[in-house]
C-alpha cells in the first residue's frame, strides 16, 4: 500500500464515521460535528489523491480543498446559528421524538 | 429504546458497507499526475508563481468567486436569524491573562496575516489563510475586552461584501475588452490577482468575525413567555 493510498483510506474512514454520526445521533450539535468530520474526510481524501503523482502534487485538488474549508466554516456557522435559534425559540436541541440526547427542558 | 437501537444498527451497517465499497473503489486508482502538467504548462500566463494561487484566482476563478458568494450568503442567513437579538451591552468578561496574551500576540497575528497575503503569489499562503488569521486576531481582541462589540454592524457587513464586489468586477472587466469571462490580460494578471487577494482577505476576515458575533448574539432559551426562568 502506497502512502497516498493509506491517507486516502483514512479519509474515507473519517467520512463514513461522520456519516454514522449524522444518522445515529439526534442532537443537532452532534449532527453538525459529524458533518464536519465527513467534510474533513473528504478533504483528506482529495489532498491525498493529489499526491498520486510521483514528485509534484496536483494543485487543483489543493485549491478545491482550500475553497471547501472556507465554505465548510461558513456553512457550519449557519447551522450553529439555526441551532441556537431553534433553542432560543423552543428550548429543544434535538431533532425528532425519541432521541436520548434531549435538552430536558420541555418538561417545565 | 428498541427503535433507537435499530436506528443505530442501520446507521452502522450503512456506513460500514459504504466504507468497504469506497475502499474497494479506490484500489483501482492508478498513479497519475491529474491536472498538474496542464497547470505547470500555463503557469507563466497566470500572473503568479504559486500553482495553488494560480488555480484559485485564475484558472478556476469561478470556484473562488462562488466561494466568497457562499460566505456572503451564510453571513446574510446568520444575520437574518439574529435579527432583533441584541448583543450583550457589557463587554465580554475580562481575563487579565487573556488580555495580556492578546496584547503580546495581536501585532504578531496582524503581521502573520500580512505575510500570508504577500506570500500567496509565490508560495503556500493567500487571501483565505490571511483572512482567517486576521479574523482570529479580531476575535481575540474582542474576547480579551480590548475591542468593544461593534455598534454599526451594517457598515461592517457592507465592507465585508468588498471581496465579492472586487472579484466580480475583475471577472467581468475582460468582457468589456472583448475577452472572455475571467480572461485576465497577460501583463495585468499579476496586479489584478494582488488586488483581488487583498479584497478577499479583508472580506474573509470580516465575514468570519461577523458570523461569530451574530451567531453568539442569539440568546439561549429562557422558558415559555411569561414564565419565570
Amino acid at each position: 500500500m502506497t502512502q497516498w493510498m493509506a491517507y486516502s483510506v483514512c479519509g474515507l474512514l473519517l467520512f463514513t464515521i461522520g456519516l454514522y454520526g449524522t444518522i445515529a445521533y439526534g442532537h443537532v450539535f452532534r449532527k453538525v460535528l459529524s458533518f464536519n468530520i465527513m467534510g474533513s474526510g473528504i478533504f483528506l481524501f482529495l489532498v491525498s489523491i493529489a499526491g498520486r503523482a510521483p514528485g509534484h502534487p496536483d494543485p487543483v485538488p489543493h485549491a478545491m480543498v482550500l475553497t471547501g474549508i472556507v465554505v465548510t466554516v461558513s456553512a457550519t456557522a449557519f447551522a450553529l446559528a439555526l441551532l441556537r435559534k431553534m433553542n432560543s425559540e423552543t428550548g429543544e436541541e434535538s431533532l425528532g421524538p425519541g432521541q436520548e440526547y434531549r435538552s430536558g427542558k420541555e418538561g417545565e | 429504546m428498541g427503535i433507537s437501537r435499530l436506528h443505530k444498527i442501520f446507521a452502522a451497517v450503512l456506513s460500514g458497507g459504504l466504507a468497504l465499497a469506497l475502499i474497494a473503489s479506490i484500489s483501482g486508482l492508478n498513479e497519475g499526475d491529474g491536472l498538474s502538467r496542464q497547470v505547470r504548462a500555463s503557469i507563466e500566463e497566470s500572473g503568479v508563481k504559486s500553482e495553488v494561487t494560480a488555480v484559485l484566482l485564475n484558472f478556476r476563478g469561478y470556484d473562488t468567486l462562488l466561494e466568497i458568494a457562499v460566505l456572503l450568503l451564510a453571513l446574510i442567513g446568520v444575520t437574518a436569524l439574529a435579527e432583533g437579538e441584541t448583543a450583550p451591552e457589557k463587554a465580554d468578561v475580562r481575563d487579565p491573562a487573556l488580555s495580556g496574551l492578546a496584547e503580546l500576540i495581536l501585532p504578531l497575528m496582524v503581521l502573520a496575516s500580512g505575510y500570508l497575503l504577500h506570500a500567496g503569489t509565490y508560495a503556500p499562503g493567500g487571501a483565505f489563510q490571511a483572512g482567517a488569521v486576521l479574523a482570529a486576531a479580531i476575535l481575540l481582541a474582542r474576547l480579551a475586552g480590548i475591542a468593544e462589540p461593534e455598534r454599526r454592524k451594517g457598515a461592517l457587513a457592507g465592507i465585508a461584501a468588498i471581496g465579492f464586489a472586487v472579484f466580480l468586477s475583475a471577472a467581468l472587466a475582460p468582457l468589456l475588452l472583448g475577452a472572455r469571462f475571467f480572461d485576465y490580460p497577460g501583463q495585468a494578471a499579476h496586479a489584478i490577482i494582488v488586488v483581488v487577494e487583498g479584497a478577499l482577505a479583508i472580506s474573509t476576515a470580516l465575514i468570519l468575525y461577523l458570523l461569530f458575533s451574530e451567531c453568539s448574539s442569539i440568546r439561549q432559551w429562557r422558558g415559555r413567555k411569561g414564565e419565570a426562568e
